[in-house]
């Protein structure tokens, strides 16, 4: 419903097309820019064509690159073994942040969803393929969200890649650290038993 | 503060804000309910895998002016094998999805709720070929579709029928055919399924004729509801 006059209007709309902002939300973020300083709005604007204009997908891993290749693919340190595929770029930061991977990335830009007409079709898969050759890798990490959508994509990737010569794990599910045992719900818990392992008791 | 218990299937899901997803429930009380779920995608969220599409739980929610709230979640089953199986979950899929569609808010439909809880459990318990048919059939027979399977819809002839056609509503003979052509075992199956077989025709073997079926299913609930199913095209692909 078009309330405001031309420019207002048309802010709302660009902003209430970004992911989870619905039009209250819309209408809200578009009076605040209105408030702002003209200098502090025009450092978005910037900010927004800058990033544009500068900031692009890795063509090997879909990862986020300036230029080319991202930061990780051109790395030399990384080994080209391994490969840990998430479904989006933050994935990739959340991994980087635990300091436990050396590999390389794949970002597939999604994950199955059925009812959202999203296969394996739309996800950067068949790029997954083209890869495992040329670069030799030898172990793919699953590491799609624990969630339904993010399952389903693993089975998929489990499936497809059964038939060639590497390993294919997954990334383990269980207790978030730090919390009480009570709150868990019962698929976390019952694969968090099922992923149980022997303490060395010696 | 308003705060309703009942309990839901859940039918999908959408990313909300940050950490906040908005979830579609068939409520046995009050069909179809779309609220919110604050902080289910953080890993420490209380709500876990309480929330997924499948998901059956005891809620409790808080009424909110536009959408509902989420305030509880009590899991009654997760359909681990459903979710643990790419084909028994492509095949819930086409099941939610059409339920999504044909349920309205605010309408307490139980016979559809007892209805997709039943095939979500037979799916958890076999990996049955015919139950996401089946339960299309049955769903249409529930919403007044109920196709003519012992004569020929035009003539009235009893047989040899080989079309079946969803305008017509029904089977035809050789002469009056059109549509598409069925063969008589899909034919016997989809018999079954309407004729208080259920049971049987569930323990029916992927074969032709329980594709044959599946396909036809397909076909007449997307014909009921006017749209594609998106989860049944990406199934063969799978
Ligand atoms: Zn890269
Ligand atoms: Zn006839």
């Amino acid at each position: 419903m078009a309330v405001y006059a031309g420019p207002v209007q048309d802010l709302i709309d660009e902003l209430g097309r970004l992911p989870g902002i619905g039009p209250k939300s819309a209408q809200r973020i578009a009076f605040h820019l209105l408030k702002l300083p003209r200098d502090d709005a025009l450092r978005l604007a910037r900010a927004v064509v800058e990033a544009k204009e500068r900031v692009s997908f890795c063509t090997r891993c879909f990862n986020i690159a300036e230029g080319d290749a991202c930061a990780i693919c051109t790395d030399p340190r990384r080994e080209a073994s391994v490969l840990c595929v998430v479904e989006e770029p933050r994935d990739v930061v959340a991994v980087e942040k635990t300091g436990e991977f050396h590999g390389r990335y794949h970002v597939l830009q999604g994950a199955i969803s059925p009812i959202e007409g999203i296969g394996p079709e739309q996800l950067r898969v068949r790029e997954l393929l083209a890869r495992i050759e040329p670069e030799g890798v030898q172990e793919i990490i699953l590491c799609t969200n624990p969630n339904i959508e993010g399952e389903a994509t693993a089975m998929y990737l489990a499936k497809l890649l059964g038939a060639l010569d590497l390993q294919v794990t997954r990334i383990a599910s269980g207790l978030p650290v730090g919390g009480d045992l009570e709150y868990a719900d019962e698929l976390t818990l019952g694969r968090a038993l099922e992923g149980r392992r022997v303490l060395d008791t010696g | 503060m308003a705060l309703y218990r009942d309990e839901g299937i859940v039918l999908r899901t959408w990313k909300l804000g940050e950490a906040d997803r908005i979830v579609v429930f068939l409520t046995l009380g009050r069909g179809k309910v779309r609220a919110v779920a604050k902080g289910v995608r953080k890993t420490r969220s209380k709500f876990g895998a309480r929330l997924e599409p499948t998901s059956h739980a005891a809620l409790q929610f808080y009424e909110g002016r536009e959408l509902d709230i989420v305030t509880q979640a009590d899991s009654i089953d997760h359909f681990r094998a459903v979710r643990e199986d790419l084909d028994r979950f492509g095949r819930a899929a086409t099941m939610l999805e059409a339920v999504d569609q044909l349920a309205q808010e605010g309408e307490a439909n139980p016979r559809l709720f007892q209805m997709l809880l039943g095939a979500l459990r037979t799916l958890s318990a076999q990996d049955a070929p015919l139950v996401a048919p089946a339960f299309f059939w049955k769903v249409l027979a529930l919403e007044g579709y109920r196709p003519e399977l012992d004569v020929c819809v035009e003539c009235g002839a009893a047989e040899p029928l080989v079309a079946f056609d969803l305008d017509s509503g029904g089977v035809l003979c050789r002469g009056c055919r059109r549509g598409s052509s069925i063969t008589p075992d899909a034919l016997a199956l989809l018999r079954r399924i309407l004729g208080g077989q259920l049971g049987a025709a569930l323990g029916e073997a992927a074969s032709p004729a329980t594709h044959e079926v599946d396909h036809l299913a397909t076909r007449a609930m997307e014909h009921h509801l006017e749209r594609r199913l998106r989860s049944a095209a990406l199934l063969p692909n799978w």
